[in-house]
């Protein structure tokens, strides 16, 4: 049918007409058009850096293009701060969540639209019954007292589209919503933007997942290295076609990988209790192994110890009882120092967090648990030759962009920061490689070699531990699958023998203990 | 002409959002424009008076040696502040840190009797460490207890400004009759050519050369030149060390760095140690270059409060705190003399200037959207 027929009976609610966008020589954004319809889910692809966010900060009034126009139903408009985008009844939820953490979940909803009585006084009641209303609306639950800081990166993602939700947004920006949500959540997002489209809501979609965009999206603009590639329909398209035109390639989604007998056991974790912030027990007497040349996967919806379970292991967290054992020597409460020096490297989690210093550049970062050590240190004064010098082989063999030691860690893309912890990590030569949501919000390109580098780890008879709440990248990378619930090792599968409906009720509680 | 305005203007906006020298300058500018507008208002002609200021402190080779004189303390105060800053502290104590500073300096250069050679390294050693952990405690309290840093350091300022009075009415330290100390022996004097000055040789000397007969009419002394090897050494190992590796990396991003195996707490006490100790060795200059004893004092003298303005000035850059601390001297001593014939204007107004100063450096948004507005919609980031 094609893009042209099919929209022409549609009612445009933004277009955005031939977007440039310059930092000094950089373009961003080289002539984009894009139009959003009413009712309609747009998606927005690229890979990391393209020029996604750049194009959505402009709708949203973060920055001025240097070029090009937008309207608003069908009328220029000159949005120039994200308060005219509300105005326009633009909503955004940020992939980077903007959540006051000390707050509870209600108090961060309606924070600049809070409910008041006569005397001005906030009216909480209204305020929870409103959130507890819009909540069960759209299916997304949360305990609307429970305080941010509490609660997991998926809870915070659901609190940040009910925020926009609550400030009633027509056209709806969703910046990566799904990139910490359970395959379970994001089955239930999906009907969620299929039920605001239904009451007449325009959704922008920016995604890198092929597959929800197949799953979501009708109408899909393709942005490449800051240029306009397509708009298609994504009814007549298939995940490989849109990798292509994403990539400029062919893209593999297999993940090669030869059969590799494991050797003999490595790590071990007996009886483990740990508690989480709020003092209740987060991991359950778990039980655990792992054997060199393997890499374990840890399947589990995100809040079922998975945090303190890996935080346990590296010392960032104590332990109550049992015992964590690697080489033979009990790591048990170590220091995260003392964890390193027995030879276990850890891919965060939370890259920005824990994982990078966002203030150094990618040298300094490079070395953050070798500082000390010659040939970076000698006799206490760093020898910044040394670190470039090193800093530089990584960036090469790991295909860091750009290819600039000195970059600040902050302008880094995410694909490319994950990068940077890899090199560091898999450079430490570790015994155990514990990978936490390593792929969390890359691009298939990103994805392929984060896969590769831990495929690689397991081939030198290295043992991996691999978290993740994507069950697809559970099942494709790892040999054996440990499925988590409430703090407890309910089952484990040869990843050869795991289908997805076991491991999902598993997941869900539901296995056999 | 249109044109190049908005040349001029882009420049301007380059020069002053990059955290450069240039913004510092620019805020500097609007801080004495402030001032001039204050000075205009109260009936005074502000270009005499700033006139009278410049003259007050590059006139005359002792003006220069007093302005010097007056800086050396901030700078130290500013790098101790600045140092805090680094690592992710706020030091508010460094007003209390110096006062234990030239507590222990007063203390060891009075009852110690020790070589020449000796006894200035010994008393400013003793300082240094007693101010390093009067600081660490504020790091400890910390680390320990989560005690926040603002809170202990405001506590310990009023510790130390009431155990200096206490000292001052105790026998054996309070100087019979005054409300101060005994004075340090002469062997911990650090005044340059103290001695000689004084000398029959020397005042005759000295009456046919004016230059240095001015020069040395002030309390001259080695301080300066200890408060520029500090800055260096500040900047050093924050740059150059493993320690400042690991003491920025806990400023910047303590999760990270205790995700690398950083102890954290150790060092947030090490760092409030070292701010402490830069505090505290401004107070022993204070003593051993210039004071020679402690007085009783009233309310805070400002040498700690002024080095946040200093360290702010200078971006927390540890050499800028020398320039900074330059300013902020230049500032305090010519600001006196707008006081005097003919301009007559009270001194206040100086710190009307100092306090435009920090204003505009601490709210670089206001600058930027002034020289911004039109830069955006072209597009310039």
């Amino acid at each position: 049918m094609g893009y042209e027929n099919v929209t022409q009976s549609l009612t445009k609610v933004i277009e955005m007409k031939n977007i440039t966008k310059k930092f000094g020589d950089f373009v961003a954004n080289d002539s984009v058009n894009l139009d959003v319809f009413k009712g309609k889910v747009h998606a927005l692809l690229g890979e990391n850096g393209a020029g996604k966010s750049t194009l959505m900060n402009i709708l949203y009034g973060l920055y001025s293009p240097t070029s090009g126009e937008i309207l608003i139903n069908g009328k220029k408009v000159d949005i120039t701060n994200p308060n005219i985008a509300i105005e326009h009844g633009i909503g955004m939820v940020h992939q980077h969540f903007m959540l006051i953490k000390p707050f509870t979940v209600a108090q961060n909803i309606i924070l600049g639209r809070e409910p008041i009585s006569k005397l001005s006084v906030l009216n909480m009641k209204k305020a929870l019954k409103d959130v507890k209303e819009i909540s069960e609306r759209y299916g997304l639950y949360v305990d609307p007292n429970a305080k941010i800081e509490d609660i997991s990166v998926g809870m915070q993602q659901r609190v940040e589209i009910l925020k926009a939700l609550y400030r009633g947004a027509e056209i709806l920006i969703l910046d990566e919503p799904t990139a910490v949500l359970t395959p379970q959540e994001i089955i239930e997002l999906i009907q969620i933007i299929k039920n605001l489209t239904k009451e007449g809501k325009s959704i922008i979609l920016i995604s890198h997942k092929l597959k929800e965009i197949i799953d979501a999206a009708d109408f899909c603009l393709i942005i490449r290295r800051g240029k306009h590639i397509d708009t298609v329909v994504v009814s007549e398209t298939d995940e490989e076609g849109l990798a292509s035109k994403m990539v400029g390639r062919e893209v593999s989604f297999v993940v090669a990988k030869d059969h590799k007998e494991a050797g003999e056991e490595i790590f071990s974790i007996k009886d483990l209790i740990v508690k989480d912030n709020r003092d209740i027990i987060a991991v359950n007497k778990l039980n655990l192994s792992i054997k060199k040349g393997e890499i374990l996967g840890l399947a589990g919806i995100d809040g079922n110890g998975q945090t303190e379970l890996l935080e346990a292991i590296t010392g960032l967290r104590k332990v109550e009882s049992g015992k964590i054992m690697i080489n033979g020597e009990d790591i048990t409460n170590n220091t995260p120092f003392q964890v390193i020096s027995k030879k276990i490297s850890h891919i965060p989690e939370d890259r920005q967090k824990r994982g990078l210093v966002l203030e150094f550049d990618i040298s300094e970062n490079t070395i953050l648990e070798n500082y000390y050590k010659e040939p970076f240190a000698k006799k206490g004064i760093l020898q910044y030759n040394n670190i470039q010098v090193y800093a530089k082989e990584l960036i090469d063999k790991f295909d860091v962009r750009p290819r600039e030691e000195s970059k600040m860690a902050r302008t880094l893309s995410g694909g490319n920061q994950q990068k940077v912890i890899i090199a560091r990590e898999v450079s430490n030569n570790p015994d155990l490689l514990i990978a936490a949501q390593p792929t969390r919000g890359l691009d298939v390109g990103a994805i392929e070699f984060v896969h590769k580098s831990l495929i690689e780890q397991r081939n030198k008879n290295k043992a991996v531990f691999l978290i993740s709440f994507e069950l697809d990248e559970i099942m494709n990378v790892s040999d054996r699958i440990a499925v988590i619930y409430e703090g407890k090792i309910v089952g484990i599968v040869d990843a050869k023998d795991a289908e997805i409906e076991t491991l999902g009720l598993m997941m869900a509680g539901g296995g056999n203990k | 002409m249109k044109l190049k305005l908005k040349e001029l203007r882009k420049t301007l906006y380059i020069f002053a959002t990059e955290k450069t020298i240039g913004f510092t300058l620019i805020s500097i500018f609007l801080g004495l424009v402030v001032g001039a507008i204050f000075l205009a208002a109260a009936g005074f002609n502000p270009f005499q008076a700033y006139w009278v200021m410049l003259l007050g402190v590059f006139s005359k080779p002792s003006y220069i040696s007093y302005t010097i004189i007056r800086a050396t303390p901030l700078i130290l105060t500013g790098l101790s502040i600045a140092f805090a800053f680094k690592t992710g502290l706020f030091n508010i104590g460094a007003e209390g840190q110096f006062i234990i500073g030239s507590v222990a300096a007063t203390a060891a250069g009075y009852f110690l009797h020790l070589p020449l050679l000796i006894h200035i390294p010994v008393v400013i050693i003793s300082a240094v460490l007693a101010a390093g952990i009067w600081g660490g405690i504020a790091g400890y309290f910390k680390a320990k207890f989560g005690v926040h840093e603002v809170i202990s350091t405001i506590m310990l300022n009023w510790i130390a400004l009431y155990f200096q009075n206490f000292l001052i009415y105790t026998k054996g330290f309070q100087k019979p009759g005054g409300e101060t100390s005994y004075s340090i022996q002469p062997t911990a004097n650090m005044m340059i050519l103290k001695t000689w000055k004084q000398s029959e040789a020397g005042r005759e000397w000295l009456l046919q050369h004016p230059f240095w007969k001015d020069l040395l009419r002030t309390p001259m002394n080695w301080g300066f030149v200890i408060a520029i090897l500090m800055a260096i050494l500040v900047w050093f190992i924050l740059n150059k060390t493993a320690l400042g590796y690991r003491l920025r990396a806990v400023g910047f991003n303590k999760f990270a760095a205790e995700y690398g195996g950083i102890n954290v707490n150790k060092n947030m006490i090490i760092s409030m140690f070292i701010a402490g100790a830069l505090a505290g060795l401004a107070g022993a200059l204070q003593v051993v270059g210039v004071s020679h004893k402690v007085t009783l004092i009233a309310a805070m003298e400002g040498y700690g409060f002024d080095g946040i303005a200093v360290a702010l000035i200078a971006n927390s850059n540890a050499l800028g705190c020398i320039l900074a601390g330059l300013l902020f001297g230049a500032l305090k001593y010519g600001g006196t003399k707008i006081q005097m014939f003919p301009v007559k204007a009270p001194s206040e107004v100086i710190n009307i200037v100092i306090g435009s100063i920090v204003f505009f450096i601490s709210i670089p948004k206001l600058i930027k959207v002034i020289l911004t507005r039109k830069n955006k919609k072209e597009g310039t980031k």
